[in-house]
Parts: structure tokens; C-alpha cells; sequence
């Protein structure tokens, strides 16, 4: 649905009854919702309003949303539109070709270091994943944290299956990458 | 499968994304290649350490009652946690206003039924007086007569005008029962219409007569100077309020 038909309805256009099925059927999923938008923007305040926006603009669009389907599903990618809207007004949209996605380093999964990772404390994890580049950093929340299927993530992210399954492969990689790095500039 | 397919397979296999047949060759030769079994118990272990430490970030305590508010711009009664302290306050004072009020209805309420209850009791006495023949106790129109024939009948003196000269003649007195004591029936008469005055003191504040119709007939009553007064008649309205009056006077 394009942006236009979304801003004609506004919340006081909205039934009571088509409310009800709204709240019912999204409001379950706020902190779903509030986690990706804590994840992509990094900011507690801005995630908050972002939730917001995307609730609204759920709202909006609910003719659209389909009895049955998966509802996390279909906000969540509501939530990762409103927050690109969000970086890229506020310049930190990266575009994904400045990415170097060409590395394979499959080597990596057999390094000690790894064993070695296990035993991190979830700080450094936490601030690893959120140095990450944006396409990574969803990718991974959306399975690692929402456990979504690749079909899912396929949707929210709008792109083919295939292109799921490379992204989540490198972006773990690039998170292990990092982490390994992480422990060894802690030790000189 | 060969070791590159593995190392390629390993994410999809993890996330339970390969199908059947696949993951069955996945499986087969991690059994029979150490290499690809240790880099993928190093993957699997990793995979798990990244998932347990990812923080889930939970919403804000308020922001579902945020996102409600903003959903419902007209109603009011769903809210922030801090404005729902406000309101606490407000829904506490509105409260105490309804109970003020509450009362005052409900005493004017039980007021005005048991004025209604005792109003059918003055008319039934009424009636009673027509039917049985038993108007009066004694019969005079002199009000000197009636009046001491109340005592030691009756905890308190009636008061006993002659009202002849505006219309309504004295036809006598009789003991009656009301409002669970003993009162004065006074028996006065206009035209063809007999009028009966019950009297008894009454602990309410004075107030002003007032107007009902019971079965079709008119009752009039009032407080004044402590005594209850209940007029009852077929008479029309009007006049027997001017009775009252009259009486009261």
C-alpha cells in the first residue's frame, strides 16, 4: 500500500470494533517491536518513538494485513521501514555495497579463538553486534533474537531467500571477526 | 556433500532451514569428517554463547498505554502510568462528589417514599373513616368540646380552629392510628366533602404544604411548630390547600 492511501485514514476513522482486532492482534508484539527499533537505532528514546510511528502506520494499513498471518511478521517489517526513514534522516543510512561482502573466512568457524568467545561476557557481544553495519544488525536480531524463519526474514527485509541465508552467514562471520579481534587487542 | 558444501550448509543446517535430504547428507558426513565435525561443534557453540548473551531489549513500562492512547485519540481513560496517578486523584475527588451527592439523593429518596407510604396510610385512613361509618368519635362543631376530648387519648395537645367563617365547617373529632403512633383526626366539612386532619408531632423541621393525589384524592401536608398535618379529601386541590393554610395559620 502506497504511503498516500496509508495517511487518509487516521486512528479517529478507525471502527471501535476494527480497534479491538488491532490491539489484539499487535499489541502482543510491542516488545518485539521495541527491541528491533532499540537494535537498528541504538537509541532507547528514538526506539520508543519509532514504536510509536509504526503503530500508527500499522494502523493505517491494517486493511491490508491479512487474518492468520504471522502479525509479528508484518509489524516488524513496518518497524524496519520506520526506522531506515529514521537513519536516513538522520545520515547514518550506509548503503550495503560499501559492505565487503565478498570474504568468505570460513576458516574461521575452526579457529581456537572460539572457544575462547564462548566465555565473553555479553557487554562485548552486545556492543559487537551493534558496531555491526545496519543490514547485518537486522538480519541477525530478526533470527538470533526473534527466531524468525529465512521466509520471514525474507519479507520483512524484502529480499530473495537466498540472499537471507548469504547475509545471516556473513554477518555471524563478521560478529565473530570482530569478537576475535576484540580479544586480541585485549591482550597486548 | 564435500567440505565446502559443509562450511556453506553450516548456518542453514543450524537453523533448521535445509530440507530433509539435505540435512541428512549434512549429518552423514560430518560423521565421517573430523574436520567439518569440529568446525561446526566450534560454530554450534558459538552460535549459542552470541544468542544467550544477545540482550532483548523490553519495551518501556509506559509505552503500551503511549501506543493506546495515540490509537484512541478520544478516549481518555487509558493512559501513561503518571497520568494515571492525576487521574487516581481525580476519580478519587469525583468519588467523594458522588457519594456527597448519593446521599443527599438517596435521603430525599427514602424521604420522599416514606412521605408516598405514609400518604397511602392517610388515605386508607380516610376511607376507612367513610366506610365503617366511624367518621367521628365526637361529634361537634364546637372545637371546645373536641379539643378536651383528646386528652389522655394522645401525647400532645391538637390544635383545634374554628374555620367555619372561611368555608369549612367542624364536624367533629376521632382517635386514628398513623406513622405507628396514635394521632387527632379532625373531621371538617365543605359542601359535601368531608375533610379528615390528622395531627401528630413530628421531630422533622417545618416545612411548607405540599400536593399529592393518591387514588384520586387529594392529600395536603405540611410540618409546622412540630406537628405533622395531614390533610385528606375529595375535594379539589386548591381549596383543601387553602384549607391547610387556613389551618395553619
Amino acid at each position: 500500500m502506497s504511503e498516500e492511501v496509508w495517511n487518509k485514514r487516521t486512528p479517529e476513522q478507525v471502527g471501535k470494533r476494527e480497534h479491538e482486532v488491532f490491539e489484539k492482534t499487535l499489541l502482543p508484539y510491542v516488545d518485539a517491536a521495541y527491541n528491533l527499533a532499540r537494535w537498528l537505532t541504538r537509541s532507547e528514546h528514538d526506539a520508543e518513538d519509532i514504536v510509536q510511528e509504526s503503530f500508527l502506520r500499522a494502523m493505517r494499513s491494517f486493511g491490508t494485513f491479512i487474518p492468520g498471518r504471522d502479525a509479528r511478521a508484518w509489524l516488524l517489517a513496518i518497524v524496519r521501514n520506520c526506522c531506515r526513514t529514521w537513519l536516513k534522516r538522520k545520515g547514518f543510512d550506509k548503503p550495503l555495497n560499501e559492505l565487503d561482502e565478498s570474504v568468505p573466512a570460513t576458516e574461521l568457524w575452526s579457529d581456537p579463538e572460539a572457544v575462547v568467545i564462548d566465555n565473553m561476557n555479553s557487554q562485548l557481544i552486545r556492543r559487537a553486534v551493534e558496531e555491526l553495519p545496519l543490514e547485518y544488525r537486522e538480519v541477525l536480531i530478526l533470527r538470533e533474537l526473534e527466531e524468525l524463519s529465512y521466509k520471514e526474514i525474507a519479507q520483512i527485509l524484502e529480499i530473495p531467500l537466498g540472499t537471507v541465508m548469504s547475509r545471516l552467514s556473513r554477518s555471524r562471520r563478521e560478529l565473530h571477526g570482530r569478537l576475535c579481534n576484540v580479544i586480541q587487542e585485549g591482550r597486548k | 556433500m564435500n567440505c565446502d558444501l559443509i562450511h556453506d550448509s553450516l548456518d542453514a543446517y543450524f537453523d533448521r532451514e535445509l530440507d530433509v535430504l539435505a540435512a541428512r547428507d549434512f549429518e552423514r558426513h560430518l560423521n565421517h569428517c573430523d574436520a567439518c565435525r569440529v568446525t561446526f561443534e566450534h560454530y554450534r557453540n558459538r552460535q549459542r554463547t552470541v544468542r544467550a548473551q544477545l540482550p532483548y531489549f523490553q519495551a518501556p513500562e509506559g509505552l503500551v498505554y503511549k501506543i493506546r492512547a495515540q490509537l484512541r485519540p478520544g478516549e481518555r481513560h487509558r493512559d501513561t502510568p503518571g497520568t494515571i496517578a492525576w487521574r487516581a486523584w481525580g476519580v478519587a475527588a469525583s468519588l467523594v462528589i458522588c457519594l456527597a451527592f448519593g446521599a443527599l439523593l438517596f435521603r430525599s429518596a427514602v424521604r420522599s417514599s416514606t412521605t408516598q407510604l405514609l400518604a397511602e396510610q392517610v388515605v386508607s385512613c380516610h376511607i376507612r373513616s367513610l366506610m365503617a361509618n366511624h367518621l367521628v368519635d365526637v361529634p361537634s362543631s364546637d372545637q371546645h368540646t373536641v379539643k378536651p376530648w383528646f386528652n389522655g387519648k394522645l401525647d400532645f395537645a391538637p390544635t383545634i380552629k374554628d374555620l367555619s367563617s372561611e368555608g369549612f365547617s367542624l364536624i367533629g373529632g376521632r382517635l386514628d392510628y398513623l406513622d405507628d403512633h396514635p394521632v387527632a383526626a379532625l373531621v371538617y366539612k365543605r359542601r359535601q366533602h368531608p375533610i379528615n386532619l390528622f395531627l401528630w408531632p413530628s421531630s422533622d423541621s417545618d416545612s411548607k404544604p405540599s400536593a399529592l393525589v393518591i387514588r384520586g384524592y387529594h392529600v395536603v401536608h405540611g410540618i409546622q411548630l412540630h406537628v405533622a398535618c395531614w390533610a385528606v379529601s375529595d375535594l379539589n386541590s386548591d381549596e383543601l390547600k387553602r384549607f391547610v393554610q387556613d389551618f395553619e395559620n
